[in-house]
């Protein structure tokens, strides 16, 4: 299989995907709207990674382990526990959960 | 906690905000290479790793070839799941400062989670964060694939030890303080887009090929084109206890 050319391919695309941002629009300051939009990808796109990451197996929506321990570790973090500990909390009930099931 | 905004000490503080992540990326990479290395070999399991330096996109051409598919639709599917860099990387590119080939290598170090971690809320970026916590990721990333392929199977899956659900509560902390900032004007901007963008992940993740709902997901961004109605005024501090 060729699989060092899917190598090169998926290097070249992942760095091209990253950067071609950073080379057009750098360092330059967008209108203000432009700028308001940009402000909220952040959060749009973080939100969508902690929905992917808890809540989908493949293309399947599931609520497992990890929707428990990503509970604790949201109420942790409203009350305000160091995010590390947060994280710690949300992985042993996580792997309690996994391992009683 | 990352609290020291844009102090000189930016750098160390990438460094230190991304270790917590060594060990689930590490994890992770682990669980590539338990998978790949049948597949793929050993060298280039670890290679892929190296080279191209993304779970998403190396688990999309993964699973590909695993059902049988071709290399040309391995390599679309993978790319197809890393199209939210395309929207990361406009996000920072206005933090970004000096020449075309100084933004080029700063935005090769763009991933989820050094994103995450350069971060600073109102569409500003810390560079200097983003980029000094890249390489603790690299390295777990690589030497996570490395430990797989060397056999770890016999220490056994490591999604069993929870490990998995680091990700999002580390995204989430990252996420809260520019939902609910303490010391700025209220503004529920913020909140809508990342209940829109949870939204949107959730109804396509099921119909659409993956990737394609996070991309979709930063859409929600649009909201921003509406004036943020500020929602001031002393007399409503005081109700948020």
């Amino acid at each position: 299989m060729r699989t060092w050319i899917l190598i090169i391919v998926l290097a070249v695309g992942t760095v091209l995907l990253k950067t071609i941002g950073p080379v057009l629009a750098g360092g330059r300051q967008p209108p203000a709207r432009l700028t308001r939009v940009i402000a909220l990808v952040a959060p749009a796109l973080i939100s969508a990674l902690i929905v992917t990451g808890t809540f989908t197996v493949g293309r399947q929506l599931v609520i497992d382990a990890r929707a428990a321990g990503l509970a604790v570790g949201a109420i942790a973090l409203w009350l305000r526990v160091p995010a590390v500990l947060a994280m710690i909390m949300a992985a042993i009930v996580c792997a309690l959960l996994r391992f009683a099931v | 906690m990352v609290v020291m905004r844009g102090t000189p000490r930016a750098w160390p503080e990438g460094l230190r905000a991304s270790l917590p992540l060594a060990l689930p990326i590490a994890a992770v990479g682990m669980s590539f290479g338990i998978l790949a290395a049948p597949l793929l070999g050993a060298i280039m399991s670890i290679l892929m790793s190296a080279v191209v330096w993304s779970g998403t996109a190396q688990f999309a051409a993964l699973s590909i070839l695993t059902s049988g598919g071709g290399l040309a639709l391995a390599a679309s599917a993978a790319l197809l799941a890393n199209t939210r860099f395309l929207p990361m990387g406009f996000a920072v590119a206005p933090s970004m400062t000096g020449g075309p080939l100084r933004r080029l290598l700063t935005g090769a170090l763009i991933a989820d989670a050094s994103f995450v971690i350069g971060h600073r809320g109102g569409g500003r970026f810390d560079i200097s964060a983003l980029a000094w916590a890249a390489p603790v990721q690299y390295v777990a990333w690589v030497g996570g694939t490395v430990a797989g392929v060397a056999g770890a199977r016999a220490i056994g899956d490591p999604s069993r030890w929870g490990l998995d659900v680091f990700f999002p509560v580390f995204y989430l902390s990252l996420l809260l303080p520019e939902l609910f900032p303490e010391h700025a004007p209220r503004n529920r901007q913020p909140i809508i887009v990342a209940v829109l963008a949870a939204t949107i992940t959730l109804v396509l993740t099921p119909i659409a090929p993956p990737g394609v709902p996070v991309l979709v997901a930063a859409a929600a961004a649009l909201v921003g084109l509406r004036a943020p109605r500020q929602s001031a005024g002393p007399a409503n501090v005081g109700d948020e206890a």
